[in-house]
């Protein structure tokens, strides 16, 4: 990658960030897959200063559903503009979702009502006529990972680690991989646009890793809902991560890191499954390559325990990583609850090294 | 090793640096008219082996060009020669004589 080429691009796809009174709207599936990183964000927006509510009366934006074709998008509309209405209760302006495929419906139905009002007013009737409430479109939304990229610097003042060797000194080898609807849909609605986004390329800088420039970088992983859903089809999704494992595995990288929520739970269980499948394994070792999302390694740089920031969670076990890095954690507490209570093993895999 | 109730599919990126284009060098260079191909699929509408075989010289003609000749040797096993795709070409390439070449090709460069 010629980097002075990427910055010229990187100032064309800068976008406005609210500095502060952010109304978060979670994520369906992220609370299930990696709980520990909304918990993180929330926790990491506090110690930085900043106000932040979280409603516990959001729901669901359909996204999942819309794009499985389950749900019309007339549906889907009104419940996002439940979901302004929330905001708008609460007096807040700045809309902030944890998850990339929200972020894409709220900039899909904001960028259509910009273009037929006709159909903002149609469904602000609907809105009236089923809940009696009303809204306010918001002033700037920016998905949770843009937060955590505008205060990338901060983070890094306050860090604990660096996303560096100590053994060998050299910064940590970073593969840093985009959801698709962050802005392969809207390019200008990503920081850095979609070709080479900097959201996530930003905070590996700021903290001190080097990203990896690899062939299949802006490859999908192979999430895309109905081919997941379908299990016969699942073989679709498992061959897009399985390209890309294959494209990034000769640069040797030392962890992915992700800001959807799909993507990270499907490159980690995808590489258990190809293990068991076809016996490859990606990683050093026989282990795999350790996936992060943002908010557990800005988690993680910033000192907190990584059995807080769920990392036991993960198929392909991070700890080498944190002994990379020299991050103080207890092994034996692993598998153990909030109580201390002991939680057991999960099975091992067969060929996967854990 | 598991099975999880659906299988892997193999990556059908095709690698045009990677890919064997002498066969289609060998047919080009006895009917330079395969260049004029516009791939509009008025041969494969019309041909008689379509009807029962999985036949079609569109596709053929697209696997010499991407150098894909393994698929190339099963698919033209179909062809009678009846000349009809040649008759209705809006671009007047001799198909049948691409695809007598095609078979030439192969057996000269065995594949």
């Amino acid at each position: 990658m010629i980097e002075e080429g990427k910055e010229k691009v990187w100032k064309d796809y800068q976008k406005e960030i609210a500095e502060d009174n952010y109304f978060y709207a979670r994520s369906c599936i992220r609370q299930n897959f990696f709980p520990g990183s909304e918990v993180a964000f929330l926790r990491i927006l506090k110690e930085l200063g900043k106000n932040l509510f979280d409603d516990p009366r959001h729901t669901t934006c359909t996204g999942i559903a819309y794009h499985s074709d389950i749900v019309p998008f007339d549906t889907t509309m009104t419940v996002v503009a439940r979901h302004f209405a929330l905001m708008t209760e609460a007096g807040l302006k700045n809309f902030v979702p944890s998850c990339i495929t929200s972020f894409g419906i709220y900039t899909e139905v904001l960028e259509l009502w910009r273009h037929h009002p006709e159909i903002e007013q149609k469904i602000k009737e609907n809105l009236l006529k089923a809940t009696g409430r009303t809204f306010e479109k918001p002033e700037n939304l920016a998905h949770s990972s843009d937060i955590i990229y505008k205060f990338r610097n901060e983070i890094a003042n306050k860090s604990k680690y660096r996303l560096v060797n100590k053994e060998t000194g050299k910064p940590l080898r970073v593969v840093e991989h985009i959801g698709c609807h962050y802005s392969k849909m809207f390019p200008e609605k990503g920081v850095g646009g979609a070709e080479y986004p900097l959201v996530l390329t930003g905070m590996v800088q700021a903290w001190g890793g080097e990203v990896i420039d690899y062939p299949e970088r802006r490859q999908c992983c192979g999430f895309g809902f109905r081919q997941y859903i379908v299990q016969a089809n699942r073989g679709y999704s498992v061959a897009c991560s399985k390209k890309k494992f294959e494209s990034m595995a000769p640069y040797k990288p030392d962890l992915i890191l992700t800001n959807c929520p799909g993507c990270p739970y499907f490159l980690d269980r995808w590489q258990y499954v190809v293990s068991e499948m076809e016996g490859v394994t990606y990683g050093e070792n026989n282990g795999g390559i350790p996936v992060f999302t943002y908010e557990e390694l800005a988690g993680m740089v910033l000192g907190y325990n990584p059995w807080d920031l769920g990392l036991q969670l993960h198929q392909v076990p991070v700890e080498p990583v944190l002994d990379k890095i020299g991050v103080q954690y207890k092994k034996e507490d692993k598998y153990k609850g909030v109580n201390g209570k002991d939680l057991g093993r999960p099975e091992s895999p067969s060929c996967l090294k854990i | 090793m598991k099975t999880f109730g659906y299988t892997i599919q193999n990556d059908r990126q095709i690698d045009f640096d990677a890919a064997d284009k002498k066969l289609y060098r060998y047919v080009a260079e006895k009917e330079p008219d395969i260049n004029l191909c516009i791939f509009c699929g008025t041969c494969t509408a019309t041909c008689s082996a379509a009807e029962f075989k999985n036949m079609s010289f569109r596709k053929i003609s697209l696997f010499l060009r991407r150098g894909l000749t393994e698929n190339l040797k099963r698919e033209i096993e179909s062809c009678m020669f009846c000349g009809k795709c040649t008759l209705v070409c809006p671009r007047g390439i001799n198909t049948r004589n691409i695809i007598f070449n095609i078979r030439k090709g192969i057996e000269e460069y065995e594949f």
